[in-house]
């Protein structure tokens, strides 16, 4: 899996590696929502957007092409569905990254066209709505102050890829063509590193926005999504959460080959563990006992991360109040 | 420099560079559905697969070699399935034991693994051949036949023309980038900074060239408002197909599906 490594845009799936079941299916989601989002965007922003939104398109096409030497040769890289999400708004976002992942199939052989329903599932739909539901949440929480604008840009951006890759990931396993338990980990790994790359080009980019033009920052957040999409972004995450557990600690593939070399035990070496093993202690049903603590896992993630929000306004908050009596 | 070399489409005057792109979309599509479809290890469909694919690179002109250099792009991709060798279970054949334990490989593992490169070897393939063959604007046109809303047609066509412009202008940042940094030949020399600098002059490059794309789609958006631009994107109806190009539509749905008929019977 090393050299998958090395290949940064590992997300995009080629053809032959769907089944048709699999495939079709996330067509027939993808074909619903980029739908929705024509009209949503068609209603919000009329005719003047259809321009802008094929150069923005455009734009993130080129960015990608932007990069920075990490080590080793590997490189960061910018897919930008956090960029796009968090400027334009998710609705916009879902049709540029539309455009960008449907050209990169179509003319480039970037990801197949089978899988391209899939492909812009992964990272123009999840990606899209997960930027939005933490972006929104950690800048909401902290009550709109500006430093919220590059932590929730990072936390959000870095977020979306990993999920996304979960979600490629777990595809893959679906279909049968990776085993859940080498696949799911294996682009979670490997994205939790890309992901970095990408939540740090994204804080420049908002950081460098923020100082030259601090109204395009605005146009994202004009528009009031609703509360769709959030709620769509906590079911995905925790949909992720419980799924990728569940899947990659299926009795099968590599745990099965480690089993029969009775290499487990020395796999279990860690000395204590919160949840363990993602099991809860009391509970007998297995699968039900993974769900609980991926649910459980979730939540006090973004508790925590929601509680720092909220810590750092009220702070903020204090010392505004105290200077305002001066 | 520009980078309109990126463009796959080679003008030509081939019999599939002629074929109605409404008909090579489809069929390409069909191909590869078809190509999905196939059960593992149904050779014999891989085959007829594979001529089909081969003939149709033939009638391109463009030679084979540049289909396969493209198209071994997708071959890191496989490693994802690699694994399958081992947890597949089925007749073992071969074993071996080292270090870490003992190794299984199964027969059916190994078909799995092969099936998959192929399939996706072989619609990759003929993907090179819709994009090789077929101008942008005829793409678009067939994308429209097949149904696609037409504010996402006109999205995509104005994401194409403008695509070659600003990958220059991103080709710029990186040749300024360059130009501004400094670099020694001599490896013991350490250059450039931290990584978390570095990816934030990155990021400062993406947010330029995201600023510059916003004020051109202002300038654009009032270039076209001044020549009558309504929201609308009007494009010439599209001829119908001929009978030819009907029996070719067909005939090649009707291959398509007798492969898979085959294949089924085969597995």
């Amino acid at each position: 899996m090393l050299a998958v490594t090395f290949a940064p845009p590992v997300l995009h799936i080629p053809d032959g590696f769907l089944s048709v079941l699999v495939a079709l299916s996330l067509w027939l989601v993808t074909i619903v929502v980029v739908i929705i989002a024509l009209r949503r965007v068609n209603a919000d922003l009329g005719e003047r957007q259809v321009p802008m939104m094929g150069v923005l398109a455009a734009a993130i096409f080129a960015g990608q092409m932007l990069n920075f030497p990490v080590a080793g040769g590997t490189s960061g890289h910018l897919l930008g569905a956090a960029l796009a999400t968090i400027l334009m708004g998710p609705w916009a976002a879902v049709i540029i990254m539309t455009c960008v992942i449907g050209i990169q199939g179509l003319i480039f052989q970037d990801g197949g066209l089978l899988a391209m329903g899939a492909n812009i599932f992964n990272m123009g739909i999840v990606g899209v709505v997960i930027t939005h539901f933490v972006y929104r949440s950690i800048r909401a929480a902290a009550g709109n102050r500006v430093w919220s604008i590059f932590v929730g840009g990072f936390l959000s951006a870095w977020l979306s890829v990993v999920l996304s890759a979960l979600i490629t990931g777990l595809e893959l396993a679906l279909s049968g063509t990776s085993p859940a338990n080498v696949a799911i980990p294996a682009m979670g790994g490997v994205h939790i590193l890309i992901g970095l790359g990408e939540a740090l080009i994204t804080v420049g980019a908002l950081a460098f926005l923020y100082f030259t033009r601090p109204d395009l920052l605005k146009i994202g957040e004009a528009k009031p999504a609703g509360r769709g999409i959030w709620l769509a972004g906590l079911v995905m995450a925790i949909a992720v959460a419980v799924a990728s557990p569940l899947a990659s600690s299926h009795p099968d593939g590599l745990e099965w080959v480690a089993e029969q070399q009775g290499f487990l035990m020395h796999a279990q070496s860690a000395p204590y563990h919160i949840v363990p093993d993602y099991l809860f202690p009391g509970i007998e049903n297995q699968a039900l006992a993974t769900i609980l603590a991926g649910i459980v896992g979730v939540l006090v993630v973004f508790a925590v991360a929601l509680g720092i929000a909220y810590a750092r306004r009220n702070k903020n908050a204090a010392s505004a109040a105290s200077q305002t009596q001066h | 420099m520009h980078v309109h070399f990126l463009d796959p489409y080679h003008a030509g005057g081939s019999p599939i560079h002629r074929l109605d792109a409404r008909v090579k979309l489809a069929l390409t599509l069909a191909f590869i559905i078809t190509t999905s479809l196939v059960p593992f290890g149904a050779w014999a469909a891989y085959i007829l697969l594979f001529a089909i694919v081969l003939s149709v690179e033939l009638l391109t002109d463009l030679g084979i070699a540049y289909f396969f250099k493209r198209a071994f792009l997708a071959l890191p991709f496989a490693l994802a399935a690699l694994p399958l060798i081992f947890t597949v279970q089925g007749a073992p054949l071969a074993t071996w034991s080292s270090g870490a334990g003992t190794f299984t490989i199964s027969v059916e593992g190994v078909e799995r693994v092969v099936s998959i490169a192929l399939k996706s070897w072989l619609s990759m393939q003929m993907a090179i051949a819709l994009a090789a063959t077929t101008a942008f604007p005829q793409l678009l046109a067939a994308m429209r036949a097949l149904r696609i809303p037409k504010l996402l047609v006109a999205i995509f066509g104005l994401m194409w023309r403008y695509l070659f412009v600003l990958a220059d202008e991103a080709l710029r940042l990186l040749r300024a980038r360059a130009a501004r940094s400094s670099a020694s030949r001599d490896a013991q020399y350490k250059t450039g900074g931290a990584i978390v600098w570095r990816a934030r002059v990155t990021g400062g490059m993406a947010g330029n060239l995201l600023l510059r794309s916003f004020e051109r789609g202002d300038r654009i958006y009032d270039a076209m408002a001044a020549r009558g631009y309504d929201g609308e994107a009007r494009v010439l109806p599209m001829p119908a197909l001929q009978a030819a190009q009907w029996l070719i539509l067909g005939g090649g749905l009707a291959v398509c599906v007798l492969i898979l008929l085959l294949a089924l019977l085969l597995a």
